[in-house]
């Protein structure tokens, strides 16, 4: 039995309905949401990957490279802006974010 | 048949990981189980023929991404048990909308033929890593700076977005160092001589 295709591609699908289900669920802590953004795009990078393996074309990998730089860059962006609203706030609730009455 | 053992194993172990990583107690283990994760998609990457790919996600995401979540989680007082608390009023509309997006992708994967352009041609003595910067360096040299750009960007903002001025700190003011003059601080007092 023969990995194909269609194994990565389920597999990057249940990663990514993962992250989504993550960021549904987990309504008390903005840390758990950011690391399920991570787990979708780590779907995503496994999607392009895979795609690009399987077709021969290095373009998926380089496409992945810049996703792996815009993810480090959100990373390091979402965490600073988490760190100033626990030190204003004290607390890093997703309900508790309506200073903006939203 | 090994290599399908292993992609089993492996994707096995990812989603498992997924699993704890959202349904855990305790964020610190959650930012665990997302390097275990993170490795065993780069043992993926190896097994798809991407070694580069593999060490540069270790790299960036065990090394630097999973590192500062693991700080930020251990830096921050939180109170763990009231994390969990709307975990019972999500469930549903969670569940609900997550199994329609996987359904949908699920569709979309087995409705047609994927591999429409497949060209076959095999040049297995080029290794990985020479094929990505031959094509990075020269078609999508724009892009690459640009993304060096968007790092030096987001280092930035992080750092003026975390850097704070608490009074009451001794340090180096160097416009009042150069603008002393010596009238302002030292008076000569003649005395007389009894």
């Amino acid at each position: 039995m023969i990995v194909s295709l269609e194994h990565y591609l389920c597999l990057s699908a249940v990663l990514f309905t993962l992250g989504v289900f993550g960021i549904f669920l987990n309504r008390k802590n903005v840390i758990t949401i950011l690391m399920s953004i991570e787990l979708m795009l780590l779907a995503v990078n496994i999607n392009l990957v895979s795609f690009s393996s399987y077709l021969n074309d290095i373009q998926g990998q380089i496409f992945t490279i810049f996703v792996l730089t815009v993810a480090a860059a959100e990373a390091a962006i979402g965490l600073a802006i988490l760190v100033i609203y626990y030190r204003n706030s004290g607390s890093i609730s997703v309900e508790e974010i309506n200073k903006l009455r939203g | 048949m090994v290599t399908s053992l292993f992609f089993y194993l492996f994707s096995f172990i990812i989603t498992a990981c997924a699993v704890m990583v959202i349904s855990s107690r305790n964020p610190v283990h959650s930012v665990l189980f997302l390097i275990l994760a993170f490795f065993n998609s780069g043992a993926l990457f190896v097994i798809l023929g991407a070694e580069f790919l593999a060490m540069m996600l270790v790299i960036v995401y065990v090394g630097a991404v999973a590192v500062l979540f693991l700080f930020v989680v251990m830096m921050l007082n939180i109170n763990f048990s009231k994390i969990k608390e709307g975990f019972q009023k999500y469930f549903p509309i969670g569940s609900l909308i997550g199994f329609i997006l996987f359904i949908e992708i699920i569709l979309m994967v087995f409705s047609g033929d994927l591999l429409v352009n497949k060209n076959n041609e095999l040049n297995d003595n080029i290794p990985n890593t020479h094929k990505i910067g031959s094509l990075l360096y020269t078609e999508y040299i724009y892009v690459f700076q640009l993304s060096g750009l968007i790092l030096l960007v987001a280092m930035v903002g992080a750092i003026v977005l975390t850097l704070r001025d608490r009074p009451g700190i001794k340090k180096q003011d160097i416009i009042s160092q150069n603008t002393r003059q010596v009238s302002d601080v030292i008076s000569i007092v003649k005395k007389e001589s009894s």
